[in-house]
């Protein structure tokens, strides 16, 4: 890898996240919204394109990592009465104990059964969350209070409940999650991974240890992805059931598709042009979901690479 | 009602789910087995097929049992079409990779449930049974459409034995399910017959909802919960074993109906039993009753 290609792709990197910023400003106020809650989106996007992209494991239940993330926070900050950062990290921890435990139990099934466990294990976690309604409310949910959604910093005060300050922390979020996703995918531990995807057999004989750094894997998406759903939930207020329940483990799989997998902007891509689209078909119809359904066939029959990894393919090869 | 009483009526209702579960397990095992494809949108072809029924007994006039009898060729025939179509356009131009397809089944059950949303819209609708008798035990009197359909589904389920392991075509089946390479060469139309298969697989899931609809209800989500129950009766049973997926539906549908007639908490039996199930899948891949994988 020469200097000049490390340095575009930096630079490539870096331009997106100061457009995107300049975005926060230049944007009217509903397409901020949105894209607030597509910059979240797109975190849990790139937490799942670690494992799928560049691990190649197809996991069917990594709305359990939001989940875990989202309730990690959302719970301690309601019921006993924690403060922002202590909630956050409260999910990030959430998040990485249960993406141990079932990351060490599902990696060892390998293929459709791997798919099939982690849907179970997310199953179990959303059922859990309608089991225990008197904390978490169940589908109704809970909605945090403003004034719990605030940091003091010195004189400086963040309140979540202010669009601009939470497209910024969206913003700093997805930043700094990019910034890592681009640095572990081209250190020895990404090119690990992208052995294993390529033909596990080979890199075991050639003395890696597969399992650890699937392990590692999963834990390092269930982390990215739970740092999602706590941002998700601190964001915007509001932790409930539906974002443990199985669909929220299909859209993090389209939105990396459609982007592209195993591409470090593919998620965000994915994400901000499958919200659109969905935004839009609500307008027309209550079924969205066929929409969803549509694209899921369209993508995986003629556009196998996504929009990003088409790109790569054709014209900029040094894509990342 | 004294404890016995309530549980042979656990059981009874437990015996009706089985059969349900068989039926439809079998579709999805023999998709699995066959074609090595994991069919997430069987649950759908369950609803479309009590959906179907639905529409169709109504179409008719008089005696519930003409409508019912229509539902019951109709209904298979059309969702066996669906899947025909949908296995020649899709899972077929994507070569049957595993995780590709299981992608497009998703895509498949999205787009089956909402189009069912869509026309026929998100109530819960009757079927009229073909017949009401009930049959008075001494303690409590019990449908004898729900003992029909445990008699049917047994019936059916023999029927599938004779042909899988009795006739020419069960033969083909095998051969591709056992090496499709080599069967290709012997000249078996590898491709056409995985086309039937999914087919087959789609219409004992219809078959199923046909028998079952008269005793619930036609509904565009009903699909859910027999999709996983399936999966966790193909997943217990083992793979390929006919006998294993009677077993373990014969268990799973006891269980269910003793949990729903006599547990506190039907959340808390879920959680338990789909976390058993995953953790059978981790440290018995082969399930209980197959054998271990070539």
């Amino acid at each position: 890898m020469n200097g000049a290609s490390t340095a575009r792709i930096w630079l490539l990197h870096l331009a997106v996240i100061a457009a995107l910023a300049a975005a926060g400003f230049l944007l009217p106020d509903y397409h901020r919204g949105v894209f607030s809650r597509i910059l979240v989106l797109a975190v849990f996007a790139m937490g799942y394109n670690l494992l799928l992209g560049y691990c190649g494991l197809l996991s069917l239940g990594h709305a359990m990592f939001f989940a875990a993330g989202l309730y990690g926070a959302g719970l301690p900050l309601y019921h006993l009465g924690w403060g922002m950062p202590a909630s956050f990290a409260a999910g990030l921890a959430a998040g990485s104990v249960l993406a141990l435990v079932v990351g060490a139990l599902a990696l060892r099934t390998v293929g459709v059964a791997f798919m099939i466990v982690t849907m179970m294990f997310a199953q179990v976690f959303y059922l859990t969350t309608l089991y225990f309604t008197t904390w978490t409310r169940g589908e109704e949910g809970l909605v945090l209070p403003p004034a719990a959604r605030r940091v003091e910093l010195g004189d400086v005060v963040l309140s979540l409940s202010d669009p601009a300050t939470r497209y910024m922390v969206a913003l700093v979020l997805f930043s700094a999650v990019l910034l890592v996703c681009l640095k572990l995918v081209r250190a020895p531990f990404g090119r690990t991974l992208a052995g294993i995807r390529e033909n596990e057999e080979r890199m075991r004989m050639l003395g890696y240890d597969t399992f650890r750094a699937k392990l590692g894997a999963v834990v390092v998406s269930g982390v990215i992805c739970a740092a999602a759903g706590a941002a998700y939930g601190l964001m915007f207020g509001y932790v409930g059931s539906g974002f443990a329940s199985i669909q929220y483990s299909i859209l993090p799989l389209l939105w990396v598709l459609v982007g592209g997998a195993a591409t470090t902007l593919g998620p965000l891509v994915g994400t901000a042009f499958m919200v659109y689209v969905i935004d839009y078909a609500s307008g027309l119809t209550t079924a969205w979901l066929m929409l969803v359904g549509a694209a899921l066939i369209f993508v995986v029959l003629f556009f196998p690479k996504g929009i990003l990894g088409t790109v790569r393919e054709r014209w900029l090869k040094w894509l990342p | 009602m004294g404890f016995g009483p309530l549980l042979l009526l656990a059981l009874l209702e437990g015996l009706v789910t089985a059969a349900l579960l068989a039926l439809m397990a079998l579709g999805l095992s023999l998709v699995f087995g066959v074609m090595r494809v994991v069919n997430v949108a069987h649950g759908e072809f369950f609803m479309l097929g009590a959906v179907l029924a639905w529409v169709v007994s109504t179409a008719f006039a008089g005696h519930p049992a003409i409508g019912f009898i229509a539902a019951l060729l109709v209904a298979p025939l059309a969702v066996g079409a669906v899947a025909y179509l949908a296995e020649r356009l899709v899972l077929k131009r994507l070569n049957y990779d595993p995780e590709a397809t299981i992608v497009a089944t998703i895509g498949l059950l999205y787009i089956i449930q909402q189009l069912a949303l869509t026309v026929y819209g998100a109530d819960a609708r009757p079927v009229q049974p073909p017949f009401n008798i009930r049959i008075q035990l001494p303690w409590f009197g019990y449908s004898g459409y729900k003992l029909f359909v445990i008699a049917a589904a047994i019936l059916l389920l023999l029927g599938a034995w004779f042909v899988l392991a009795r006739t020419r075509a069960g033969l083909v089946m095998r051969a591709t399910q056992y090496d499709a390479e080599t069967a290709q060469a012997f000249g078996i139309p590898v491709g056409r017959v995985y086309a039937y298969v999914f087919a087959l697989g789609a219409m004992l899931a219809a078959l199923a909802a046909v028998l079952i609809v008269p005793v619930s209800q036609a509904h565009y989500l009903m699909g859910r919960d027999p999709l996983l129950l399936s999966f966790v009766v193909v997943i217990i049973g083992g793979l390929g074993s006919l006998r294993g997926t009677v077993v373990a539906a014969l268990l799973i549908g006891l269980s269910d109906g003793i949990i729903s007639t006599l547990f506190f908490s039907p959340t808390l039996a879920k959680i338990l039993a789909t976390l058993l199930v995953a953790l059978v899948l981790v440290f018995r891949p082969q399930g209980l009753f197959g054998t271990a994988a070539r």
